[in-house]
């Protein structure tokens, strides 16, 4: 009785171990690692499978004879016990045997080490910077930057109580508004770094994550082998948003990786632009709304009500509804405050003037006050 | 002496251990490079490494300000193809954005991380506290050496300084004959 | 004997035992304080267990339902602060309390009002540590790790969190060095140290870490504390500090205390696999001196928690290889268990059914920590599901079900009767399937990219997370039966007798059950006979 229920435990272990290496067959079923598509991750795959058939055979090898023995020396079948409390040959073996299976397993894993750590002679380099809870993205040869930060789909879906169907999101939390674009089959050097506290940089299909660190850099490198879409998230707990910073991997031939570079800067050079000349309160407020759900809500509430005790109302407040308020207001964005993160690197003057009002305006907060962007650069 | 006496010491001392582990770890990262930190040597040191002119390593440069400082920060090149044991001058450009003064300092940190050991500046402006005037713009220099020894494998590398607002620096900057003399 | 006196846990009518409420506050009797302790645990892993079930409902299904991201990251932080501290340390010292002295053949503690005040502190510390949660800012949210810069953002709580861990750090090392003393004093004659049972061997060993490690917690913390409040910059980059060192002296505490939880469980195992075998421990030096090179080695391994902060090369290898080291002398202690049941004459009561899963699923737990030892392919492990999957295995059907395996064994030695074992065989059936299930996906997802301490995720983790919602839910409810087995078992049963199980020896299996207030009045002699449960 005893035995069979064991047995049935132990067959019911065994086969989801063996369900996770047939993983790789079931790739959607998500059991096992990735393959992934750079050398490296090839390499990491490779060395996952092996560890995990030696310790599976030593597993199986072990308890096999566990089990025959719990079967066979039973009181209940008669079984009297050995005597025996000791014998150094059998001690010697089972101590020389693990050491040569793991030096076995050590080579392979320093190989691929040294591997990992052969970051030079890229063919570009990109910074990732950690921010709660965004990533920014610099390249550092073609002077693009910008931050990605959860897609608004996605955004929405999450708040509780939105009642909006998940499935229906293409790739809910994996998504987005700006994807990092890289070209494939070109070395790529990775820096990572973060501004307030540690995050993790990982793209499983890229073979590796990294710590983002205040104040340190640290770096790595992938050659993406095929054109896709890779997704990955931050894995080092960052505070509360940690599960709503993705990051998504755009793999594109060359060619085509030209033509977007070209893009985004026209794009910035038409924002900068922007910034010269005056909008109006429909146009502030807008833009201000989008702004303030991907940028402000996450702290201060879609309603602006804030969360008591961690982040402060806006709706109602001081800072946002009397005229000696407004410098302030403007200067908080800008540069930040305790736990408020500074904007002024990354929205621009239109941006800021456009939440501003947006705040100014809402939730009852009825100032009538409009914010230009002329506005903004003059309290830079 | 009673068991309980030792372990009480035993355990005294292991909360001082604690707090040795801070310089420890210091020592422990000037000899392996743990943390990235890189090294500095004086100028005459610099002057006697022979330098290899067969070979051509790629430093880049890399600049991060701290979002709690209203500074910008860049260089001048940001990437340089040195020889070994050659000095070199790198030129860094900050400016104080705001309408304070602002004392802040530089952080550095080499990556890969194995190469901060062979990563030797004889100047630097890191570790030491800046105050800038309000909109001042400052040059900065950086004067390096990459030790020859530099393992073969490693032929690119960067170094990455992030400015940080010194914390607790307000109060002081409200009279900056107080930075000089109590700061500097 | 009167049922009052049942119901105490004790029967001795020739001490003069206190009563009332004052017996248990100023305890200085091991019984007592090691019941309380018990006790304590029991309470601590409900508590605890509550929280585990308050993130296994939140991530049942994608999407938020039932608690904000932030009070999900004060969940999953203070979930393992409980387990850790208020739930597998207290239960282990408890078990060290009540047998130590029996196993040594001595009448008691060597420092019995030392013992009651490292009980007493435990109260009050995790009353400081529970209160942050009606604090501005809430409770400790930032990993039971601390890691700065993350920890400094936490509000008011922020310096109840660092004293609760003072407090919890001070009850320990006063544990330990009440353990040790007692060991090194008050043997019975002829009680050699290579005659000591393992348990006891094994708690030694813990109580050398706890002491060594438990300080340069209390060290790093209080850096913490004197960053937040006295403007140092041991870890604030922007003073010129490094927040990777505190990584570094956090783990060197934090991989040692691994062994604290486990090392006493090795050592309970090892007292009841022999027992129902009825033959004796295999290799019993070799498992001393295992257990010994667990102990030192984990003093230089602990940088493979921290694979994936960028250390230089050599760095990363010298951790993999030590860490890959450890699997060594893990390895003999899971042969000699083997070994020890091979051509044993073996009974499966329900001590054995646990230890035996121990020995089970603990390796399991041993193999993917081997597999996350191997620093290139830790870069994908690190901080998922996996290592998640990975730890609960070696704490859960690890730890927690060796001094489950520990309360069934000594139980009836404590109580004076026997427990249904019905009941317990019951509770072990549910306890080990279900804890496959709630731990075994955790693998996939983790593998499949799931990272860890996320209160929401995308659709494709959703079966597997439902799989392992089911299985906590189903685990924690199980647990109230271990609560009523003891409850039934205090309150009656059949009469134990003084060596309860057939094939039990040692010191403790010569006292009455239950053992008189003072176990041994006159020291016992020890012999080779009588040595070696």
């Amino acid at each position: 009785m005893f035995f069979k229920k064991l047995k049935e435990c132990l067959t019911g272990i065994t086969a989801l171990w063996l369900m996770a290496w047939t993983g790789a067959v079931h790739a959607e079923w998500g059991l096992n690692l990735t393959r992934g598509v750079t050398p490296i991750s090839h390499e990491v795959y490779d060395l996952h499978m092996l560890i995990l058939w030696v310790v599976t055979i030593i597993g199986i090898g072990v308890f096999s004879v566990m089990f025959w023995s719990i079967l066979h020396h039973r009181k209940s079948k008669g079984a009297v016990s050995a005597k025996f409390h000791h014998s150094t040959t059998a001690e010697i073996v089972w101590t020389i045997i693990p050491i040569l299976i793991l030096v076995g397993m050590a080579i392979p894993a320093t190989k691929t080490l040294i591997k990992m750590e052969q970051t030079g002679d890229a063919d570009m380099t990109i910074k990732v910077t950690g921010y709660q809870w965004k990533w920014k993205y610099d390249y550092m040869d073609d002077g693009l930057s910008f931050f990605s930060v959860l897609a608004q789909d996605s955004n929405d879906a999450r708040q509780p109580g939105s009642n909006i169907d998940l499935n229906s999101i293409d790739h809910y939390l994996l998504d987005v508004d700006q994807p990092i674009v890289l070209p494939i089959n070109k070395k790529i050097r990775i820096l990572t770094t973060a501004n307030d506290v540690i995050h993790a940089w990982w793209v499983p299909a890229l073979g590796w994550k990294r710590d983002a660190i205040p104040g340190f850099i640290n770096d790595n490198w992938i050659i993406i082998e095929e054109p896709g879409t890779y997704r990955g998230q931050c894995a080092e707990l960052c505070g509360k948003d940690h599960g709503f910073m993705p990051i998504v991997v755009k793999a594109v031939p060359e060619e085509e990786y030209v033509a977007w570079v070209k893009k985004m800067k026209m794009a910035k050079a038409a924002a900068a632009a922007s910034g010269d000349r005056d909008f109006s309160k429909d146009e502030l407020m807008a833009s201000g709304k989008e702004l303030y759900s991907k940028n402000c809500a996450v702290c201060h509430m879609a309603e602006g009500q804030g969360i008591p005790g961690t982040f402060p109302a806006l709706a109602g407040s001081a800072i946002a509804t009397t005229p000696e308020g407004l410098p302030d207001h403007i200067d908080r964005i800008l540069h930040g405050k305790n736990l408020m993160p500074p904007f002024g690197e990354q929205l621009s003057d239109a941006d800021i003037a456009a939440v501003v009002t947006y705040e100014r305006n809402a939730w009852g907060n009825d100032t009538g006050d409009v914010v230009q962007p002329k506005d903004i650069k003059a309290a830079r | 002496m009673r068991t309980e006496t030792k372990l009480t010491i035993l355990a005294i001392a292991m909360f001082g251990f604690g707090y040795a582990l801070v310089p420890l770890y210091d020592v422990f990262c000037e000899i392996t490079g743990l943390n990235g930190k890189t090294g500095t040597i004086a100028n005459t040191e610099a002057a006697q490494l022979e330098v290899d002119q067969e070979r051509l390593v790629t430093v880049e440069f890399d600049t991060n300000v701290n979002s709690e400082l209203p500074w910008s920060f860049l260089a001048q090149a940001h990437k340089m193809k040195v020889h070994p044991g050659e000095l070199t001058d790198a030129v860094f450009v900050i400016e104080n954005n705001s309408d304070q003064p602002v004392v802040a300092q530089a952080v550095p940190s080499v990556a890969p991380a194995q190469a901060s050991l062979f990563f030797n500046k004889t100047e630097c402006f890191c570790f030491t506290q800046q105050m800038l005037a309000p909109r001042e713009r400052k040059e900065m220099t950086v004067r390096f050496v990459v030790d020859p020894e530099l393992p073969k494998k490693i032929s690119t590398l960067t170094l990455s300084y992030t400015y940080f607002k010194v914390p607790g620096s307000d109060r002081v900057v409200l009279d900056p004959g107080v930075v000089d003399e109590e700061r500097i | 004997m009167s049922e009052a006196v049942i119901h105490n846990g004790h029967h001795d009518h020739h001490d003069h035992k206190p009563y009332g409420i004052g017996r248990w506050l100023f305890s200085t009797n091991h019984k007592d304080i090691g019941t309380m302790y018990l006790v304590f645990a029991l309470i601590m892993f409900f508590v605890g267990g509550a929280m585990a079930m308050v993130i296994r409902a939140e991530l049942f299904q994608p999407g938020l339902q039932f608690v904000n991201p932030l009070f999900f990251n004060s969940m999953t932080t203070i979930h393992a602060l409980v387990m850790i501290f208020g739930a597998v340390m207290p239960a282990g010292v408890g078990l060290a309390n009540w047998m130590i002295p029996m196993m040594i053949g001595s009448p008691d503690m060597a420092l019995p009002r030392l013992n009651n005040m490292s009980f007493w502190i435990l109260p009050f510390a995790f009353t400081l540590l529970l209160s942050t949660f009606f604090m501005p800012g809430g409770a400790p949210a930032g990993g039971w790790t601390m890691y700065p810069p993350l920890v400094l953002q936490l509000g008011d709580g922020f310096p109840f969190l660092i004293f609760a861990i003072h407090f919890l750090g001070i009850s320990s090392i006063l544990g330990a060095i009440n353990i040790i003393a007692t060991v090194f004093n008050m043997r019975a004659p002829g009680m050699t140290f290579m005659k000591l049972p393992l348990f006891v061997w094994t708690w030694i060993i813990t109580a050398f870490l706890l002491i060594a490690t438990m300080p340069v917690l209390a060290g790093s913390v209080t850096m913490l504390l004197t960053d937040k409040f006295f403007g140092t910059s041991f870890f604030s980059a922007a003073g010129g500090g490094d927040p990777v060192m505190f990584q570094h002296v956090f783990w060197f505490f934090g991989h040692p205390e691994v062994y604290i939880l486990i090392l006493p469980a090795f050592g309970i195992v090892s007292q009841i696999i022999p027992a129902f075998a009825r033959k004796p421990l295999f290799g019993y030096e070799s498992m001393v001196y295992a257990t010994a090179s667990i102990a030192f080695l984990s003093f230089f391994v602990w940088a493979h928690h921290m694979f994936t902060v960028g250390m230089p090369l050599t760095g990363e290898l010298f951790f993999m290889y030590a860490t890959m080291s450890i699997a060594v002398p893990t390895g003999v202690k899971i042969f000699n268990w083997v070994a020890t049941m091979w051509k044993g004459s073996m009974t499966f009561e329900t001590p054995m059914l646990f230890a035996v899963s121990f020995v089970v699923l603990f390796s399991i737990g041993g193999f993917t920590g081997l597999m996350m030892g191997i620093t290139p392919v830790d870069f994908q492990y690190h901080d998922t599901y996996f290592i998640v999957a990975h730890f609960h295995y070696v704490l859960v059907p690890g730890a927690i079900f060796a001094l489950m395996a520990g309360v069934y064994f000594w139980l009836p030695k404590w109580t004076g009767h026997m427990y249904d074992e019905r009941l317990g065989k019951i509770h072990f059936w549910l306890s080990a399937i279900f804890v496959n299930m709630l731990f075994f996906p955790q693998h996939f997802l983790g593998l499949a990219g799931m990272p860890r301490r996320i209160p929401d995720y995308n659709v494709q983790f959703t079966e597997w997370n439902m799989v392992s919602s089911i299985g906590g839910f189903a685990f924690g409810l199980s647990q109230l039966i271990l609560v009523w087995v003891v409850i039934k078992c205090v309150r009656g049963g059949q009469k134990a007798t003084d060596q309860v199980w057939e094939g039990a020896h040692g010191l403790e299996w010569t006292l009455p059950s239950p053992p008189p207030f003072h176990s041994f009045t006159t020291p016992p002699q020890v012999t080779d006979a009588t040595a070696h449960s």
